[in-house]
């Protein structure tokens, strides 16, 4: 009877002369549940309290669906766009030698570092009308400040470190000795990117595709200033939320947030799984 | 001289760097250029005087006392919740670890909703509160819980890794020696964490200075008394008042520069102890 009491146990936690593991893993737990878990339940419990046709109206009121559309749609062409100049960056900054090298790696990061508020302040004075860009893209009839486009460059700014950032390690890492295997087989250059180093980095990348669209979503601070928030043409899913919370309505934007939520955690499962599947498949791995 | 046969053309490289460069000058460095240009457009005494104005330092004042308290108790935290994970084996801590990360992954609106939902008039604990006259939202204790939900992961998610990869071998030599748990932690696994720390410690402490959304929710923007730095920077700029907001937004602005220079130095100078440290 101990016994199975003792493998049970043994199975929930492996003994281990090292102490505080209950002093730890309570406070964690304690501070995890105040702090995270009881405040984003209260969120759908509070969502529970509509009845279905409220919440179905809060969610799919005209003006949320094009939010929905501007928020999803933008968030995706601006991870996609990322995924391309965030690899070439990636790449030069893994294999290639320049000065201030380290300085541009550092500075990659700019966007997780700088203030959301502060960003988009920067971008709307540099895309406005009169601005340092946008005064020489006036003329040529291309207006971003205020518009759609202006969005776009705002999720481009916060998006592009997590591209780089995922791909770039793997670059770093990875076995030149298959690149060579390649070349002296005969292939060129562009064979031995498209069939052996890309097919390595295509994980990654996804997984910071997925980091970069995650945070495109949710991003609220750089975008309010460039979008103009017009609504029904360059108004986002957060603005949405924030409007309705001043407006009191705290009941229609708890059921437009949950559906972010919902979102949100459909991505974060995905690039959870994406990690597991690179840890797994070892074709690609690093020195060690 | 001869290229190496895994590397690329002179052309095909020019142009791979002046295409990464330039969308990364366009893109990341333009902006931050254009922080100090237009806060320096009527010189340096109209900065000097934006920076100066009571309402300005209130709001650094309060920036500094929230970050001053959200930072600490996540660094508490994340040394707890590392030491849990890294050094124990148990059931479901791939799911904790998942918990953990949650904040990174909810739109800082929502960080903040959530807390006007549990705290704001209307609700339960809210009600209750308000009978007791304790003010939660629209107060500076809403901000620092708002702060501290979106700063929660950072120090915990740079932790965990580093001391998983370091094992326990360490720490049960120690106590086996006769050291106890407090010992052990301050003489054998902080001096082993302690750039990893401070790593996570630096970009808690960024975010925690510079969120926009979570805070802006819960504050309620009263002058003085509820504004952050990035919140007066959002007023003065929707005053029209642009160098004094481009004024405060390059203080934080220069906080972010001098966060990355600090974390590549840590990189760059300690890079063989670090490596010794994953062991």
């Amino acid at each position: 009877m101990t016994s199975i009491l003792a493998t049970a146990l043994y199975k929930l936690k492996k003994p281990s002369i090292i102490p505080g593991f209950g002093l730890t893993l309570a406070f964690t737990l304690f501070y995890l549940g105040v702090i995270v878990i009881i405040p984003l339940s209260g969120l759908f419990v509070t969502a529970a309290t509509l009845n279905a046709a409220q919440f179905w109206q809060a969610v799919t009121s005209e003006r949320v669906l094009h939010a929905y559309k501007i928020s999803f749609g933008l968030s995706l062409a601006a991870a996609l766009i990322n995924c391309f100049f965030g690899l070439i960056l990636a790449w030069i900054l893994a294999r290639y030698r320049f000065p201030f090298k380290k300085i541009i790696d550092a500075m990659v990061d700019l966007p997780f570092a700088l203030p959301t508020a502060v960003a988009g302040i920067a971008l709307t004075a540099l895309y406005a009308p009169h601005g340092w860009v946008g005064r020489y893209l006036e003329p040529l009839g291309i207006k971003i400040a205020f518009t759609p486009l202006g969005i776009l460059i705002a999720l481009l700014f916060v998006g592009l470190p997590f591209i780089v950032r995922t791909v770039e390690p793997i670059l770093q890492d990875a076995d030149r000795e298959l690149e060579e295997a390649a070349i002296s087989l005969g292939a060129t250059r562009w064979q031995t990117f498209c069939r052996v180093i890309f097919p390595g980095i295509v994980p990654a990348l996804l997984t910071g595709f997925a980091m970069a669209f995650a945070r495109g979503l949710g991003e609220y601070g750089s975008v309010i200033f460039i979008a103009g928030n017009i609504p029904k043409l360059s108004e986002i899913v957060p603005l949405v939320i924030v409007i309705k919370l001043e407006q009191y309505d705290y009941a229609g934007a708890t059921a437009i947030a949950c559906v972010m939520l919902v979102a949100s955690f459909v991505l974060l499962f995905l690039i959870n799984w994406l990690q597991k599947y690179r840890s797994i498949t070892s074709g690609w791995k690093g020195k060690a | 001289m001869r290229r190496s046969p895994t590397s690329e053309s002179l052309w095909m490289r020019a142009l791979l760097m002046a295409v990464g460069l330039g969308f990364m000058a366009v893109l990341v460095l333009l902006p931050m250029a254009a922080v100090f240009a237009e806060a320096f457009r009527h010189g340096w005494v109209a900065y000097r005087n934006a920076l100066e104005d009571p309402l300005a330092l209130a709001a650094v004042r309060l920036t500094l006392l929230v970050a001053a308290i959200a930072v600490p108790l996540n660094v508490v935290f994340g040394l707890a919740a590392s030491w849990a994970i890294a050094k124990f084996d148990f059931i479901g801590k791939r799911l904790l670890i998942t918990f953990i990360d949650l904040p990174f992954s909810v739109s800082p609106v929502i960080s903040g909703l959530i807390y006007v939902l549990l705290f704001g008039s209307g609700s339960l604990l809210g009600d209750w509160l308000s009978d007791h006259d304790v003010q939660i939202i629209f107060a500076v204790p809403g901000l620092v819980i708002a702060t501290m939900f979106v700063t929660f992961p950072f120090v915990a998610r740079e932790l965990i890794p580093l001391m998983e990869e370091q094992g326990t071998e360490e720490e049960e030599a120690a106590i086996m020696l006769g050291a106890n748990g407090w010992r052990t932690f301050f003489s054998v696994t902080l001096p082993n964490i302690k750039w990893g720390l401070l790593y996570g410690v630096l970009l808690c402490n960024a975010r925690a200075m510079g969120e926009f959304g979570a805070v802006s929710v819960v504050s309620g923007h009263i002058r003085g008394l509820t504004n952050t730095i990035p919140l007066h920077v959002e007023i003065l700029y929707n005053e029209y008042n642009f160098v004094a907001a481009f004024a405060v937004a390059s203080i934080l602005t220069l906080l972010a520069v001098v966060t990355l220079l600090l974390k590549s130095l840590i990189e760059f100078k300690f890079a063989p102890e670090i490596r010794a440290q994953k062991g």
